[in-house]
């Protein structure tokens, strides 16, 4: 009978949860067709059955209380069941266990970008590992979006000013669909992004390269995306453009316009190349050389900044002549 | 079985009069300014009737998009998703503000309610007049609005999209505004009149159903429609003068915003369907020659309705970030709404049994309502249901759940009653064989056009999306071709109707041997409606034989 | 004639309800926002000035009499009274809206406006500057640098007197509109139109003057006494 299911719901049942869910739904089904049929086969066959003889005259029955009022409670009783098998399996929507993996995400129009633990962030790129519990704490920059997951069977609206949470636990392997649930303008349709539950192995892989995305711009095959674009992304992204111009204006650190092959003043007096090696230093042990006229206040980027982005930032760097 | 319908040209051996409320004056002013209920009625018709041509136009082209996986038709774009947003959000604004909310109310009940308790008119005849202008008003500033760049935000207009997106929407919103008051006014009245003009010997309970329907709806009307009001202006000050109560970068709170509008939203959609239901329990016992069972049921389930529908807006909110006490409540209140309409359907069903059923088209029509809200009133419990409402909120299936209820319910209703009382508007009876297609096609479109949308839904398929997953497909092209055949059933019962306009005005006084009050006058009533105040002697739905001839 | 006069009622009485909603949703924003911002609102409402206000409540409170007497006058057939009496009524109704002009000048020079219009600079807590909700789609604000100083300032002010203007200036509408109305019905009362036989629009125009006096009861406290 799973073809009846599959008919209705999405293929796969990516938790345990999304099982209890089908379950449920297929129930309230099966009881709907019933109660269908109670309601309008009735009627429908009177129609014929009863059909328009001239002359007949028709019973004055104007009611029955005690039918009345068991028609009234039968279904009351019915309703107050189904109440309570919803909020039992809602309950468990509705409150995320305590060892819960977090996961940040930022909605905005109209693409997701998702914190995990370590800091690393992707973009409509999702990776869990199996068979763990993952919670999803939510905001929006801007209007209302909402976290579908079909085949987990959750979502939640994210919006703007506030924190939302929604978790699950998958365990189906995998590529899955998210889709933004909450109307939000011209990119509401496309505004998808792409599930992968892992296994240990592969989530602790994807960790450390911070995914994948960043393979297609090193990859060479799309013009339209280079190493410098990869920079750039990570420098709207990462907060390196909170102190860093790329127009030549000063800022609380120096601009980063026309300082690649340029010989740079140190506060000690030391001039030194702006190279790979000085630039990948800067991000990681930022009070080891401090331009002159500048205050030593940059944050270590180190943890924060996988090697593919280090990487791109300098080509990034180096493109802005 | 075409005996069924009577021929008997008028009851009593009194002659046709000569002039009626549609002939008795003429001019353009005598209809501007008229105050019989009867021409009011006729005028929010056509308003209504063309606000519902021009909401379904937009439905068919947003159902055109949704033909293929990409907004493109033979590779070529077919519409932006600038504008497919507004297309949906225009088709939301107009079918629910301009047409169904005012339709059986204001149209049939304008016309059928004074008629029905035996009154010369309703209880405020300028304020009636008032009424309509400020929903030609309301729909002229609609109409400036869509000219004016149109409104992209859904019929929701949830914040805060909607307070920055550009576009005419404080002009959307307040006209809005003034068809709020519009249909204010109408509840208003039509209170006052069921309170003070009914016939004499006509006490509570020996008024037609309908009346209760009608009366319940005007409640709804009274009290949940100023708290649009007030929203809608909050929403216009919010964009012009950022006054901070919705915008969260200015300090306000979104998801208040959408407990506001629920608060009216959800017993508006009670303000929708209880006419309809009004409407099927005067068809039923009508057309099974049987009183109604369960009268006092049935009164009592449309004034319960009326009240519970207030306290059930949060589960519009299940995921939208309300507190988690006030969902589990929300929910648990909304099975409660569920049973007095479910009462009802069980007490048309044994009317029908042992009847003597004549399935005029009317009658059609309510039994193709039986079947069509019967499933959008079951899949009602898929989404009051915690757990699954949260799969199914904001995707296709409640696209469905909606458009079996209001449309399937409140449109088939609708379209039943105006055929029903069409005799006694226009004096002229339409072709039933062509009455009988269009109820048999638009019931086929419908269904074909809507029963699959829940299996798109629920396998995942989002709201207002014009770009959708390629494994969607074929359930939104058949879902498109069932748009067709809707389209199809409603140009061809829209002509039938108007073509018997071409007859002469000959109907029977009361051609479908009904026993309320509208029968006993001439079918067009005369101007002042009955030629003597009309007393009740029997109640309504008495189908019993008269003891001895008079 | 009496079936027309209670019908009438009823249709006032529901008008009277509707308007009772209308601003019931206003109140409840209110108490929302209030409790948003507690401090904001305490500290706002003591630009108030509480004199202005309460010589409104009185002189609404004295309008709401002679509108009875003027009711009564009616009832008795006594041209002279009705006339007076409404005279009176609207001469209240006037100096409340004087008052009120006085009170609203004062607020827009020290800057006490509504929403983005809000200038005032003299609050505990910086007032965030007024931005055009309208605007925001094209002029976002930047995404705040991660680690950065979350932002000290607050709308709450501004929320406040923007609920202050919208509930006293949709109040002062109504006044307004009964101003029009009380006009009318002293003309129709100098007519001689009005007797013990026919009063209803007297005691119509009645009901709906002791509502909008009502809606000030109300006002008044929570937005001037409360702490």
């Amino acid at each position: 009978m799973d073809w009846v299911r599959r008919l209705m719901m999405p293929d796969i049942q990516g938790s345990e949860y999304a099982k209890q869910i089908d379950f449920l739904y297929m129930s309230l089904f099966w009881l709907c067709v019933v109660l269908f049929i109670i309601v309008t086969v009735p009627p429908v066959y009177f129609a014929w059955r009863y059909r328009y003889k001239p002359g007949r005259v028709t019973p004055h029955d104007t009611h029955n209380t005690p039918l009345e009022i068991t028609w009234s409670v039968i279904p009351l009783l019915m309703c107050v069941g189904i109440f309570f098998w919803g909020l039992k399996d809602w309950m468990e929507y509705a409150v995320a266990p305590g060892d819960a993996m977090e996961i940040q995400i930022t909605a905005k129009k109209w693409l997701w970008q998702f914190e995990y633990p370590d800091g690393s962030r992707t973009i409509n790129d999702l990776h869990v590992p199996m068979n763990k519990p993952v919670k999803f704490v939510m905001t929006s920059e801007d209007v209302i979006h909402d976290f579908f997951v079909p085949d987990m069977r959750v979502k939640h609206d994210i919006i703007p000013g506030r924190y939302t949470e929604v978790w699950f636990t998958p365990i189906a392997h995998g590529e899955h669909v998210i889709t933004c649930a909450e109307y939000c303008g011209k990119g509401h349709s496309d505004m998808r992004a792409k599930l992968t539950v892992d296994n240990d192995a592969e989530f602790a892989k994807f960790l450390e390269t911070g995914g994948t995305e960043w393979e297609d711009y090193f990859s060479g095959k799309d013009p339209n995306k280079t190493p410098a674009d990869w920079g750039r992304i990570q420098y709207e992204t990462k907060g390196c453009n909170s102190c860093h111009t790329i127009d030549g204006t000063r800022s609380k650190g120096p601009s980063w316009k026309g300082i690649w092959g340029k010989m740079e003043r140190l506060n000690n007096g030391q001039l030194v190349l702006v190279d790979e090696n000085y630039v990948r230093e800067s991000m990681l042990y930022p009070q080891a050389k401090i331009v002159e006229g500048f205050e030593p206040i940059m944050p270590t980027f180190q943890g924060l900044l996988k090697e593919n982005q280090i990487r791109g930032l300098i080509a990034f760097i180096k493109s802005l002549q | 079985m075409d005996q069924a319908i009577s021929s008997v040209p008028r009851t009593g051996d009194r002659p046709r009069p000569k002039k009626n409320y549609l002939n008795e004056t003429k001019g353009f002013m005598s209809w501007a300014g008229t105050l019989d209920h009867k021409r009011i009625g006729i005028m929010y018709l056509v308003g209504v009737l063309t606000a519902f041509l021009l909401g379904g136009i937009f439905a068919l082209l947003v159902r055109l998009t949704l033909l293929t996986p990409t907004h493109k038709l033979f590779g070529k774009v077919l519409v932006t998703a600038e504008v497919y947003n507004r297309l949906f959000t225009l088709h939301g604004v107009i079918m629910v503000f301009l047409f169904i909310i005012p339709a059986i109310p204001a149209a049939l009940g304008n016309f059928v309610l004074p008629l029905m308790l035996g009154a010369k008119d309703v209880a405020f005849p300028r304020l009636n007049l008032a009424s309509f202008y400020l929903w030609l008003t309301g729909a002229l500033m609609a109409v400036c609005a869509m000219i004016f760049g149109a409104v992209d935000t859904g019929w929701t207009f949830y914040t805060p999209y909607s307070t920055t997106t550009d576009g005419p929407v404080s002009l959307m919103v307040m006209a809005a505004f003034v068809l709020g008051f519009s249909s204010i006014f109408t509840g208003l009245n039509f209170i006052a009149t069921v309170h003070k003009l009914r016939a004499p010997g006509m006490g509570w309970f020996d008024m037609p159903l309908f009346i209760w329907g009608i009366y319940s709806t005007a409640i709804i009307q009274v009290l949940a429609t100023p708290v649009l009001g007030i929203t809608l202006v909050l929403l216009a000050l919010e964009r012009s003068f950022g006054i901070g109560i919705f915008d969260p970068r200015i300090g306000g709170d979104p998801v208040l915003f959408q407990h506001f509008f629920w608060f009216y939203s959800h017993p508006a959609v009670y303000i929708m369907i209880l006419p309809g239901m009004a409407i099927i329990s005067e068809l039923i016992p009508t057309f099974s020659r049987k009183t109604i069972f369960g009268y006092r049921a049935i009164a009592y389930a449309s004034v319960s309705l009326a009240l519970v529908s207030f306290i059930v807006w949060g589960h519009h909110m299940f995921v939208a970030g309300q507190s988690q006490l006030a969902t589990v409540v929300f929910s648990a209140l909304t099975f409660l709404v569920a049973i007095p309409s479910g009462v009802k359907m069980f007490n048309w069903m044994l009317t029908m049994y042992k009847g003597n059923i004549v399935l005029a088209t009317p009658m059609l029509y309510a039994i193709s309502f039986l079947i069509l809200f019967a499933i959008g009133g079951l899949t009602g419990i898929f989404l009051g249901t915690l757990a699954t409402d949260v799969h199914l909120t904001d995707t296709y299936f409640v696209v469905a759940h909606f458009h079996f209820v209001m449309m399937g319910g409140t449109v088939t209703a609708f379209i039943g009653g105006l055929h029903y009382w069409w005799p006694k508007m226009t004096g002229r009876m339409y072709s039933e064989t062509w009455g009988r297609i269009g109820c048999v096609l638009y019931t086929i479109g419908f269904n074909m056009t809507f029963l699959t949308q829940f299996f798109l839904g629920s396998k995942g398929m989002p709201r207002r999306y014009y770009n959708y997953l390629d494994q969607f497909q074929p359930l939104h092209a058949f879902s498109t071709v069932g748009s067709w055949v809707i389209g199809l059933s409603l140009f061809i019962t829209a002509a039938y109707l108007l073509a018997s306009l071409r007859k002469p005005a000959d109907a029977p006084d009361n051609p479908w041997e009904g026993t309320t009050l509208e029968w006993k006058t001439s079918s067009p009533p005369i101007a002042h409606n009955f030629e003597e105040q009309p007393v009740l002697e029997r109640e309504p739905y008495d189908y019993r034989p008269v003891a001895a001839a008079h | 004639m009496e079936q027309q006069f209670d019908t009438s009622k009823i249709g006032m009485w529901l008008f009277l309800v509707t308007e009772v909603l209308l601003f019931g949703g206003l109140f409840v924003g209110f108490g929302m926002m209030q409790a948003r911002y507690p401090r904001e609102f305490v500290e706002a409402h003591e630009h108030l000035t509480r004199w202005q206000g309460a010589l409104n409540t009185v002189v609404l409170l004295i309008s709401s009499f002679t509108m009875v007497m003027a009711v009564d006058a009616a009832k008795k057939s006594n041209k002279n009274r009705q006339v007076l009496f409404l005279a009176l009524t609207i001469v209240c109704a006037c100096i409340f809206l004087v008052v009120k002009y006085f009170e609203y000048s004062h607020k827009f020079e020290e800057g006490w406006l509504p929403g983005r219009f809000y200038s005032y600079k003299g609050d505990s807590i910086p007032a965030c500057p007024g931005v055009n909700p309208s605007q925001l789609a094209s002029n976002p604000p930047p995404a705040p640098a991660p680690g950065a100083p979350v932002q000290q300032c607050t709308n709450g002010y501004a929320t406040f007197f923007s609920f202050y203007f919208m509930m006293t200036g949709l109040h002062g509408f109504h006044i307004l509109a009964g101003i029009v109305v009380l006009t009318w019905v002293l003309i129709r009362a100098n007519r001689g139109e009005f007797s013990k036989n026919y009063y209803t629009p007297v005691d119509l125009v009645g009901l709906y003057w002791h509502l909008v006096d009502m809606i000030w009861i109300y006002l008044f406290p929570l937005y001037y006494l409360i702490q």
